[in-house]
């Protein structure tokens, strides 16, 4: 959807300032003549390398994404009955870019009134406009945020890195195509309830909480505004304290595609003040949540006895397997994207590489080859391949729970990268000698960092696998297809991707099993959360 | 284990007519057989892989063996490094390597004395405007040009490489393909393209494959061998893997993806299957066999492209034009002309570069 190319045009300004004369290369070597013997000839092999000069790093200048597509406020209020406006209390915060520190704006934090009034017009809109209105009519206004999504995909791309840390790389191939993926989904499913399965006549529920965490803040937004508006109710939304800026570009491009007033409403602030108040307040008939398993549990208490519509999406600490008979080359990519994805802030992340122990130390070794090749530093440039952690609290809970690692035994390895001076930097982090009593084998880092398990047969990684006390997703590498259903079949994971991993799409329904939540979102299972069935 | 003997070819390298090995020698009867092969390089790689020749068996155990490829993962891979972004300084530098990466190609039967001089001077001196440009690494043509070319591009950097070995479709006697390859090393050619025997390689006479390798090789002489396994009728990743692994064991100094006259040529998935290739068999024995792609290559964006693919498959040791080539003809001119805008900040017309 958005084109590396589309995208060039931007790089201008910095290629204006280009190229001293020499500065492509130093002359190394001069022309030499290698010898070199070809071990299976046997002959030694003369190599004329006469033109063997130039010879420097294929270092990849800087790739800047501008930011001038960005037109950042000072401040922002809050997103209510179609309007931005202050909240009744006044109180606001500052978000930052956490790849710098700098303050990129100043934001409203919500308190109980203002819940209440955004809950109050959101019951109103459902009642009187987005209710009554007939599926095709709520699809038209559905396909056209996902239009406008697209036409903005740029701009939302750079704000979301800007705001949250992540490499525009993927921002921009998987952030903001999957956010419009799911609004063009769900515009399709919301003339055709009837066929979705839950009954002839499917019910809205009415109001729908909804709070999402920091690591994917415009993704997170679709996956929940789209099958709650495809199906009729109406939302009001809590973005993560620390990445509200794209929940409210979104927010501009619910008004820009003309929702009714009061249909999609957007809560910024503290989640213990207007997440809290959110979820409970009365007039919300569905909570969605999707954050830590810690806020998660407290949550469920809260919510016990109210009758209310309920699905969580929580932690995890997901099993890679990798069989000695995996297409390897894959498999050390699978690792990579597993947990390096979004600096491993990603609740399916596989964070425990399970690896058949006849094949450990070359998986290993190679991994670590791999791993040198990482590109780590400014979200916005196109090269980069690890980003900023999104806030100084997870760095510090990625740091306690890495030197706990070592504490406990494990051999801790990073390769040699220099961090940035300013912002939230954690280098790519593998521990080996890892086992699964170990803190790093058991708990959600949220963080780049890798725990690697070794096992000796399918049974055992099956075990190993589970013995968690969460079950969002899992990967299985295999040239061999029998046992990946026999996996499959085995692995209590919500997701379990086959010689793939961290693949997403809306069409297929995600969710947990145990301390990583229930319901599902996505596919046409995701509509279930969001009607009376 | 009944093993076919593999004494196909008359020859006296030494290594064929052998008899099978024992199941105990098989470089993956252990279970550190598939770590030796993808492994740290270990000295025994070497001639581990020399075994291998003696049995069609132990060969396709081998070929077998090797870790397979997942398509979609390749081919996932292959397009994130694709949206690298290569700009200013690097971008300048990648287009000034892959000119001196090129191998100026034609192939066409109505090639002509007159067109393989034009081609010459243009691989001397890319562009006639601009000395600084570096010339290209090499012309690619037909056998019975060679003399031509080799006359034309003497006291110069510029190699000449000629295809053999009846080339494209390779169909013809192992007597022949010797006469055709050793026609073109006597007439000067400093690099043989040959091409491997496709229907003896989709029929699993991987024995009959390795050791047409090995003969040619051996007809090279001190010329180059870059061996063309013409991806485009192998078709699947598992099969270009395999074949590259017979092309290094066989001796090739490079291998190469295609004639160019199948498509697909050169694609950037094949690309990155076949370095990796490279890669593991360095690690595996300590050589270094170089890379080219060919066929279909026309822009300087697919081109830095592809050096990208290189410098993090490979490494950094194969941005080199010992070790990776781009066969190619109207690259060139693109080359020259993104060159030149990276260097006065606007683009000439395609008339301002000559034609070959």
């Amino acid at each position: 959807m958005t084109k590396s190319d589309r995208t060039h045009k931007s790089g201008l300004a910095d290629e204006t300032e280009l190229l001293q004369p020499g500065e492509a290369g130093e002359e190394v070597n001069g022309a030499e003549e290698v010898e070199r013997k070809h071990p299976l000839v046997g002959a030694t092999d003369r190599l004329v390398t006469a033109d063997r000069h130039d010879r420097v790093l294929f270092d990849y200048s800087p790739a800047p994404e501008s930011r001038s597509i960005v037109h950042l406020q000072p401040s922002y209020g809050l997103f209510i009955d179609g309007e931005f406006a202050e909240p009744v209390d006044g109180h606001a915060y500052k978000t930052e870019n956490p790849a710098t520190e700098e303050v990129l704006a100043e934001i409203a934090a919500a308190g109980a009134r203002d819940v209440d009034r955004a809950v109050e017009v959101a019951g109103r809109a459902q009642q009187t406009v987005w209710g009554p209105m007939s599926g095709a009519e709520r699809a038209k206004y559905l396909f056209r945020v996902a239009r406008i999504i697209q036409e903005r995909s740029r701009e939302l791309a750079v704000l979301e890195s800007l705001d949250n840390g992540k490499p525009i790389r993927e921002s921009r191939d998987v952030d903001v195509p999957l956010a419009a993926a799911h609004f063009f989904y769900y515009a399709g499913w919301a003339d055709k309830l009837e066929y979705a399965g839950f009954g002839p006549h499917p019910a809205p529920i009415g109001v729908a909480g909804q709070v999402i965490p920091w690591n994917f803040p415009l993704m997170m937004a679709a996956w929940k505004l789209a099958p709650a508006l495809a199906a009729g109710n109406t939302c009001v939304l809590k973005p993560a304290t620390t990445t509200p800026l794209t929940a409210l570009l979104l927010a501009e491009i619910i008004q820009q595609a003309e929702l009714p007033p009061g249909v999609v409403n957007v809560l910024t602030g503290a989640g213990s003040v207007a997440g809290a108040a959110l979820v409970a307040h009365p007039g919300v008939g569905k909570v969605a949540f999707t954050g830590s398993t810690e806020v998660g549990k407290d949550l469920l208490l809260s919510l016990a006895g109210t009758g209310k519509h309920l699905t969580m999406e929580l932690g995890g600490k997901a099993a890679n397997i990798v069989f000695e008979d995996a297409p390897l080359d894959q498999a050390i990519e699978g690792i990579v994207n597993g947990i390096f994805f979004n600096q491993g802030e990603v609740c399916c992340a596989g964070s425990r590489l399970l690896v058949q122990e006849s094949i450990a130390d070359t998986v290993v070794e190679r991994l670590k080859n791999r791993l040198a090749t990482l590109r780590m530093g400014d979200p916005l440039d196109k090269n980069t391949d690890l980003g900023a952690i999104n806030n100084a609290a997870q760095l510090e809970k990625i740091r306690s729970l890495v030197e706990e690692g070592e504490a406990e035994g494990a051999v801790r390895w990073s390769p040699s990268c220099t961090l940035p001076e300013h912002g939230y930097w954690f280098p790519p982090t593998v521990f080996t000698g890892v086992s699964q009593a170990h803190r790093i084998a058991q708990e959600e880092i949220f963080g780049p960092v890798l725990s690697v398990i070794t096992f000796r047969t399918p049974e055992e990684a099956v075990a190993k696998a589970n013995n968690t006390v969460y079950g969002l997703s899992a990967g299985v590498w295999t040239e061999k297809g029998s046992r990946i259903l026999w996996m499959a079949g085995r692995l209590h994971a919500g997701v379990v991707w086959a010689n793939s991993f961290n693949r997403f799409d809306p069409a297929s329904p995600f969710g947990g099993y145990r301390e990583s939540g229930f319901g599902r979102e996505g596919g046409r299972q995701g509509l279930a959360a969001y009607l009376d069935v | 284990m009944d093993s076919e003997a593999m004494t196909t070819v008359p020859s006296d390298s030494g290594t064929t007519g052998g008899i099978a090995v024992e199941q105990s020698n098989h470089p993956l009867a252990s279970t550190t057989g598939m770590g030796a092969i993808v492994g740290a390089g270990s000295s025994s790689g070497g001639a581990m892989l020399a075994e291998l020749g003696r049995s069609e068996a132990n060969l396709r155990r081998f070929l077998h063996g090797l870790p397979g490829v997942d398509q979609v993962g390749a081919d996932a891979r292959a397009a994130s490094l694709a949206s690298r972004s290569i700009k200013t300084s690097a971008k300048l530098w990648a287009l000034e390597m892959a000119v001196r990466m090129v191998d100026l190609t034609t192939l066409e039967g109505a090639d002509t004395p007159g067109k393989v001089l034009s081609l010459c001077a243009k691989a001397r001196r890319p562009d006639p405007l601009d000395a600084t440009v570096p010339p290209v690494a090499a012309v690619c043509i037909y056998p019975d040009l060679v003399p031509v070319a080799k006359r034309a591009l003497a006291g110069s950097s510029v190699k000449v490489a000629s295809v053999a070995t009846a080339f494209p479709s390779g169909r013809a006697s192992l007597a022949v393909k010797l006469a055709d390859v050793r026609d073109a090393v006597e007439a000067g050619a400093d690099e043989v393209d040959m091409v491997i025997d496709r229907g003896a390689f989709l029929s699993g006479r991987y024995g009959l494959v390795l050791e047409e390798v090995q003969a040619v090789k051996k007809a090279c002489g001190p010329a180059h061998l870059k061996v063309i396994l013409e991806t485009g009728e192998l078709v699947t990743y598992d099969n270009v893997r395999r074949a590259s692994y017979l092309a290094m064991v066989g001796g090739a100094d490079f291998i190469k993806t295609s004639t160019g006259k199948i498509s697909p040529a050169a694609t950037m998935p094949v690309a990155l299957v076949m370095l990796e290739a490279v890669r593991d068999f360095a690690r595996l024995t300590g050589a270094l066999v170089g890379v080219k792609v060919a066929g279909g290559i026309r822009n300087a964006k697919d081109a830095i492209r592809y050096l990208v693919i290189v410098n993090e498959t490979a490494g950094e040791a194969w941005l080199d034009p010992s070790l990776f080539r781009f066969g190619a003809s109207s690259l060139l001119n693109d080359l020259l002309m993104q060159r030149s805008k990276q260097l006065s900040g606007a683009y000439a017309g395609t008339e301002d570069f000559s034609i070959e």
